[in-house]
């Protein structure tokens, strides 16, 4: 902790004023993405605030009954996070995303915390909630996609899903083409990050414990157990929120029921 | 609510196949009736044809016949009987629906005709080239059609390619929904021709053609049906 630069809310504001170059780009090249740009600033700067002072207290108070509600929020904002993304949706998407996310990032999360850091007391929140929150925030980025891509590919694919089942195909022999697309479309990010991990980017966690003062020996062996949790929590969530939506829109009795699948303005605009 | 049922027209009324009873479809957003309560029985060999307007209800009456889409009421049976879950693709094997447009995978027409040999149901079958080489050429179809890319057929090949794809595997019903509608005649010829050897070669098989065109309904069925606003009319000639 030699020579650590404290930031004052004057540093922050020249940061956050480089979001005029967005919003110049955004005017320049008629994208109009003016308002969507203000309200992401204004989120950022919000959010991370407001989750300094919560976890500022949250640290002070360490205690489970604390800890573990805050997890479960953050799981379920990463769920709404996830169901949000792709033209069409299905009534009970958002529970599927949710589900996914909650099994795959608590199962993994709670092999890293108890079993390769092993942190005391179980819940301690210096370690628990941001080692979740890395892992939750690359789930939520898998399911979304996997969900999106399933549900493309089979608005896409519906001839060919139907061809399959008519020729006696079972729902599963039906749907595996476009769950094995969507399986891999939500795994790749991770897939990609963790092939330039270190030579292109320099992952946030690594970031802020050399910037903290920590050695980057040590750092670096953080880093490489949190992409391990990340890379299988994504790889369980993509496949839970894939096998999901499969079961939403193939019925036992070996129908896809693609009137289920609704674009999501319609819904909206029924709604 | 007439019954579309006439044993006594169709020249073998023993043994039934397929048969719906009082099949009711309702549009899954908007509730409203697609199909009124509808009884049918298709007997073995009997060529079916139905007509009617667009949106009449045709497609939807076969592809509840196919069990490809589920009942609001009602049920479909299978010599008699009713269908139970896992038999489903057993049922779908032994009842072949044929969509409008073809749906064909990426690769060759072969790639195409083996993949329902890949399939669970198909389990004892085996792919016998000769057999699809057979099907292709009394199609008109030159002796490298199985080597073409699926990519690269016109609509009536696709169609053609679609329709050797389910022969090939012996159904004993064709569910036909308008399957030469967007065709050259020609094309349309082949279809039929294949058809009608398909049915020729076993005298317990069966078929429904759904079509827009009385003309081709005349030809290719001996037992005529038509379809106005989701109500199956009965029997004419």
């Amino acid at each position: 902790m030699s020579d650590y630069q404290n930031l004052s809310l004057f540093d922050i504001g020249l940061a956050a004023a480089l979001i005029v170059v967005n919003g110049a780009l955004s005017v320049a090249l008629d994208l109009g993405l003016e308002r969507r740009l203000l309200i992401a600033a204004v989120r950022t700067v919000v959010q991370l605030l407001l989750i300094g002072y919560v976890l500022g207290w949250v640290f002070a108070f360490s205690r489970w009954y604390v800890v573990l509600p805050l997890m479960a929020l953050m799981t379920i904002i990463a769920g709404f996070a996830a169901s949000g993304r792709g033209r069409r949706t299905y009534a009970g998407q958002r529970a599927d995303s949710i589900v996914s996310i909650w099994g795959s990032s608590w199962l993994i999360g709670a092999f890293g915390l108890f079993v390769v850091i092993r942190i005391h007391p179980w819940y301690e929140p210096q370690y628990a909630i941001p080692i979740l929150g890395m892992i939750l925030g690359n789930t939520l980025t898998g399911v979304s996609l996997g969900i999106e891509r399933m549900t493309e590919e089979l608005t896409a694919g519906r001839a060919a899903v139907e061809m399959s089942l008519a020729l006696g195909a079972s729902r599963w022999e039906a749907a595996q083409g476009p769950a094995r697309q969507a399986v891999r479309a939500g795994m790749i990010p991770t897939l990609n990050q963790m092939a330039v991990v270190g030579l292109v980017s320099l992952p946030g966690m690594m970031t802020g414990q050399v910037l903290a003062g920590q050695s980057p020996l040590q750092a670096v062996r953080y880093q490489i157990v949190i992409m391990f949790l990340i890379a299988a929590a994504s790889g369980l969530g993509v496949v839970g929120a894939v096998v999901l939506t499969y079961r939403r829109l193939f019925s036992s009795d070996h129908r896809f029921m693609a009137s289920k699948l609704i674009e999501r303005n319609a819904r909206k605009r029924a709604a | 609510m007439p019954d579309a049922t006439s044993p006594a027209l169709s020249p073998s009324p023993s043994i039934e196949l397929v048969a719906a009873h009082g099949v009711v479809r309702r549009d899954a957003v908007r509730g409203t009736v697609l199909l009124h309560p509808t009884d049918f029985t298709l007997y073995a060999g009997q060529r079916a044809a139905i007509t009617g307007p667009s949106g009449s209800g045709k497609s939807v009456f076969l592809r509840t016949l196919a069990l490809l889409d589920a009942c609001d009421a009602g049920h479909v049976t299978w010599r008699g009987e009713r269908i139970a879950r896992s038999r489903i693709p057993a049922y779908r094997r032994r009842v072949a629906y044929i969509a409008q447009r073809p749906a064909m995978l990426d690769g060759t027409v072969e790639d195409n005709l083996l993949y329902p040999f890949t399939l669970k149901t198909y389990r004892d079958a085996q792919f016998d080239r000769d057999t699809a080489m057979r099907l292709a050429l009394a199609a008109g179809r030159a002796p490298d059609f199985l080597d073409k890319l699926a990519s690269d057929l016109s609509g009536g090949e696709a169609q053609i390619a679609a329709l050797v794809r389910v022969l090939q595997l012996a159904p004993d019903v064709l569910l036909l929904d308008e399957p030469t509608a967007s065709l050259d005649p020609a094309s349309a010829r082949s279809i039929e021709a294949l058809v009608s050897a398909w049915f020729d070669a076993n005298a317990e098989r069966a078929c429904i053609w759904v079509s827009h065109d009385l003309e081709q309904a005349r030809r290719v069925a001996t037992r005529h049906l038509t379809m106005n606003a989701g109500v199956l009319g009965g029997d004419t000639r």
